[in-house]
Order: structure tokens, then sequence, then C-alpha cells
């Protein structure tokens, strides 16, 4: 379907440009303003040039230190959930129930983590996972693991790691389900004549028509483990001493804890920036993806 | 469809899984707070409803949950009156800046919350509207108004273009055609955009915090004042918690249909 060029439709996209801009555009702003700028307090600031900047890339200082470690700390999480949910949600929705109520309890059952408080669901595997009064804790210490998620490391990441599973493997599974739904049941009746293997039919018709969302799936995931501020903070609070404190933790630390204007606003920006390069990768591959299928839908 | 071996142990035991914290959050809700630090029982051995009746007679905690059901509504309203007009440009229309525009909407759906956090702390108490619902409402457009846009822009593009221009050859004016035709078009696509605005809106914790101090605090700031000298209140502390899943799993009851396809942005 060609679109035709009119530059009226700017007026209809006008209303979300003011809303965004609004809520966008000036606390970008002022972030930029404190990022350049050092302040002792009583609203006085001075020039402070890329100083900030400076001190926050160079990993030799605490600032920077800080911000490479929760960085890195980050950046290996989102990788393990990546990992653990990806396969996961695929095999959830191919074990989906093919019809009847079975498929609508099992849709609102998995969607019901989604639409859970996040700190709630920081406080429910606060709870689950506690060794004197959770279930979790109280089950894993009776079959002798001396678990304990306040006090070991090992233990912490494990929690905030299962507790993500818990929390967003559905939405994989839901993007995963929907992929599938939309494949015509010509395609495996094809397979059928042909012969094909089940492992044959995953990988030639599923695989590939779940590209697309799966696409959605990994990066929508990548962004929002990025980003995790609430649950763990709520579960363990960064600690035991800074082991799962991610950058937002750190972040927030900085600026409303410390009220450290401008580490917190450079500390922003490289952070936004980031966020800022991976989503442009995920833009460009959706719309290339896109404008590939319909080159091929036109083909036919 | 095809599926695999075993799925219905699979999907059980995961189920199972999902539901087993959601138990065991229920269950503690009805203890007794001695019961709950004393002993460890599968089901409340002397159930009560304590925890439940306080939170229902004392005003500061069941205003937390009238003040974000506020914000969040508003948000809903307001996320998807400005982006059904967007989508139906960005469905139909090239024009100048199209695609930057629609990567910058797109940006700030990714941005961090922590990143804005003290802005929007700053930007809503210079213009007033600090503690207030609409500062938080306001606040939850950045990235809720982006994912309507998406989402939506999805559905516009799934009815077809011949619509719109016989509409139009019927003397439909634009605003006409928009309400009468195109938006029952849309229906369901308008539902779940709304459900998506709702759920993010509601599970949002950072920003609601921290615009708000006392008038219009949401239920999950409400919720930290749990911890006291004394320790935790767990049992009150599970039963807000139980309060706070029931109306997301109302509203996924009424989009249960369609939530799949709204997951996936309306672009399967």
């Amino acid at each position: 379907m060609e679109k035709t060029v009119n530059q009226k439709a700017w007026f209809l996209v006008l209303p979300v440009f003011l809303v965004v801009a609004f809520s966008a555009i000036i606390p970008l702003m002022t972030v930029v303003n404190y990022s350049l700028q050092d302040t002792f307090g009583n609203n006085q600031f001075f020039w402070n040039g890329v100083g900030w900047f400076k001190e926050l890339l160079d990993p030799s200082t605490d600032l920077g230190g800080r911000f490479f470690a929760s960085l890195w700390r980050n950046l290996f999480f989102s990788f393990v959930i990546l990992a653990i949910e990806v396969p996961l949600g695929i095999v959830i929705a191919l074990s989906m129930p093919r019809q009847g109520w079975q498929v609508a309890a099992c849709l609102v059952i998995l969607a019901l983590p989604l639409l859970i408080p996040w700190n709630v669901v920081g406080t429910i595997w606060q709870i689950f996972g506690r060794p004197d009064i959770g279930l979790l804790g109280y089950a894993l210490n009776s079959i002798g693991i001396n678990y304990n998620y306040v006090s070991n490391e090992f233990d912490a990441w494990v929690t905030v790691i299962v507790m993500d599973v818990w929390h967003w493997t559905s939405l994989v599974a839901l993007l995963c389900y929907a992929g599938l739904k939309s494949i015509p049941d010509a395609y495996y009746q094809a397979a059928q004549i042909d012969g094909a293997s089940r492992w044959a039919v995953f990988t030639a018709i599923q695989l590939p028509k779940m590209n697309r969302v799966l696409l959605i799936a990994v990066l929508l995931r990548f962004m929002d483990s990025f980003m995790i501020y609430t649950e763990p903070f709520v579960v363990t609070g960064g600690g035991p001493g800074n082991s799962t404190t991610f950058i937002s933790i750190e972040l927030v630390k900085i600026a409303l804890g410390q009220f450290d204007l401008g580490k917190a606003a450079a500390m922003s920006l490289v952070y936004n920036l980031i966020i800022l390069i991976v989503c442009w990768v995920f833009y460009t591959v959706m719309t290339n993806a896109g404008a590939g299928r319909r080159v091929k839908e036109g083909a036919k | 469809m095809h599926s695999i071996p075993g799925r219905r142990i699979i999907i059980s035991v995961f189920l199972v899984f999902l539901l087993l914290p959601i138990y065991w959050l229920v269950n503690m809700s009805f203890k007794t707070n001695n019961e709950i630090v004393s002993t460890m029982t599968l089901w409340p051995q002397h159930p009560t409803i304590q925890h439940y009746v306080r939170i229902f007679s004392d005003e500061s905690w069941y205003s937390g949950y009238i003040n974000s059901l506020k914000y969040v509504i508003i948000n809903t309203i307001i996320s998807i009156s400005v982006a059904l007009p967007a989508a139906y440009a960005f469905s139909r229309y090239r024009f100048l800046g199209d695609k930057h525009l629609f990567f910058w909407l797109l940006s700030n759906r990714m941005a961090p919350a922590a990143v804005y956090a003290l802005p929007f702390f700053n930007l809503y108490s210079a213009i007033g509207l600090f503690d207030t619902p609409w500062a938080v409402a306001l606040a939850h457009c950045i990235f809720n108004v982006p994912l309507a846009v998406w989402i939506l822009e999805g559905f516009v593009s799934g009815v077809p273009r011949e619509i719109d221009e016989t509409a139009f050859l019927d003397g439909y004016s634009f605003p006409r055609f928009f309400v009468k035709i195109l938006m029952p078009l849309i229906a369901s696509g308008i539902g779940v955009a709304a459900f998506f605005c709702f759920m993010f809106s509601w599970v949002e914790l950072l920003l609601a915090r921290t615009l708000t101090s006392v008038n219009a605090k949401p239920i999950s700031a409400v919720m930290t004042r749990t911890v006291s000298a004394a320790g935790m209140d767990w049992g009150l502390l599970s039963a807000a918690g139980v309060l706070t899943i029931i109306p997301g799993a109302l509203v996924i009851w009424f989009v249960r249909n369609y939530i799949a396809r709204g997951f996936a942005l309306g672009r399967v």
C-alpha cells in the first residue's frame, strides 16, 4: 500500500508531538544543563564544562568506577535474562493448548504477572523467598540448601533472575503465540504431505514466521531489563553490598539520594545515549524487516 | 497448530510456577501476623480478614487506590485521544520528518524512568502540578503515548484504504469519518491500546512516587508504610498487594481475545 505525501498530516500528529515534547524535551534540557554545572547547594551553580563526563568515563575515579561496575552488572543481567526467557517463551508458546476454554484460561494466567505493579512483584518475591516465612526459602532450607537472598550474593542474583523470569517470560510467550497463530493451516498440511519431521516444521515454518515478533520480544526485554529498577530495589535494595545494584538503582542513589545533580545528569545522558543507540538498531532492523516482507509479498 | 511432545506437562508446570508466588501472597494476606511469624503453614489455620478490614477502613490506605486509579485513567484518556489521529497520519500519509518523528517517539518509550525522575520533579514543582494526579498522568505520557501510537498504527494499517476513499466520496467530512467509520472499525485496537496504557501506568512506581508526596500518593507508595519500628507488617503488606492485582486481573479478562495481538503491537 503506497502512502500519499500530505504535509497537512502534521496537524494530526501535532497533539502527540506537543504532549511528548513537553514531557521529554524540557526535562532533557534540564538534564543537559545540570550535567555541565556544579552546585554547592543554595541554588548556586558553577560552570563545570565536560568535567563530569570525564570523571564518569574514567573507571579509576569513584563515579566512573561505580558507573562501569553497574553497567557491566546490568549487561550481564540482561544477557542471562534473554538467554533464559527467549527459549523458554518459545517452548511455552508451542505448548499452548489448541482450542477451547483452556486457551483463554492460559492467556489470562500468563498475562497476570505483567499486570502486577512492579513494586508488588518485588514484594511477592521478597515474601516468597524469605527463609523464615516464605514458601520458597523455607522449602529450600528444609531440604538442606542454605539459601538466603539477604546475605548471600549468589542467592540474591538467583532470586532477582528467577523473579524476572517469572515476571516477563509471559511477554515473550504471548508474542510468540501471536506469531504462531498467524501461520495458516495450509503450511502445516503441506509439511505433512512432505513428511516433514517436527523439528523441520519448527525450523522451516514456525521459527521464520516468529522472526518478527521474536525481534520485538528480544528488544523489549533487553530495554526493560536494562532499565530495571523497582523489582530488585524492593527485594534486595541493590545488595548485599552492591552486588545487585543495576544502573537505574545507582542513578537514583546519586540523583535523589545524594542529590549530586551534575554527576547524576552526566550519567543520565550517557545512559540515555546507550539506550538510543540500541533503539536505533532496533528501529532500523524492524523497518527493514517490514520493507523486506512487503517486497516478498508483492512478488507473489 | 503443530505442537511439541509433553506440552501439557510443560504448560502446567509453568502455570503452577506463575501461580505459586501469588498463592503465597493470598495465603499470607488471610493469616494473622502472629501465625505468619511463628509457624509455617500452607494455608491459614485461623483465617482472618483483619488486614482487608484495616485497608478499607483507613482513609490513608484506600485513598492510595483511588489516587492510583485517578492518574491511570487520566493518562489512558489523554494517551488514546492524542494517539488516535497521529496513528492515522502515520499509517496513511508521508510527510516531512515522519520517520524521524516515529523513531523519536519510539526512543521515548525506551527511555529509563530513572533519568527523568529528577527533572520531572523540578518541572512539575515549577508549574504547580506537583502532588496532583495530573503530574503523574502527564509524566506517564512519555512512555504511553508512543506505545499507543505504535499499537494503533498497526491496527489502522489493517483497515483497507478503500474504506476511507469511499467515505470521502460519500461526502463524509474528516472528523465525521474518523468518529463514525474509522473508530468503530478499530474498536478492538483502541481497547488493546487502552489496556496497555492502563497496564504500564498502573505498574509504574518510580515516577509516581517521585511526583507525589501527600495528597496524590499512589498505593504503591503507601505500601512502603508497612515497614515500622516494630518490623514489617507482613499480613497488611500482602493484603495490599492482593488488592493491587485485582484491577489488572479484571481488565485482562475483557481483552483476553486480543491480548496476544496487542503484545505484538498490532504487527503480527
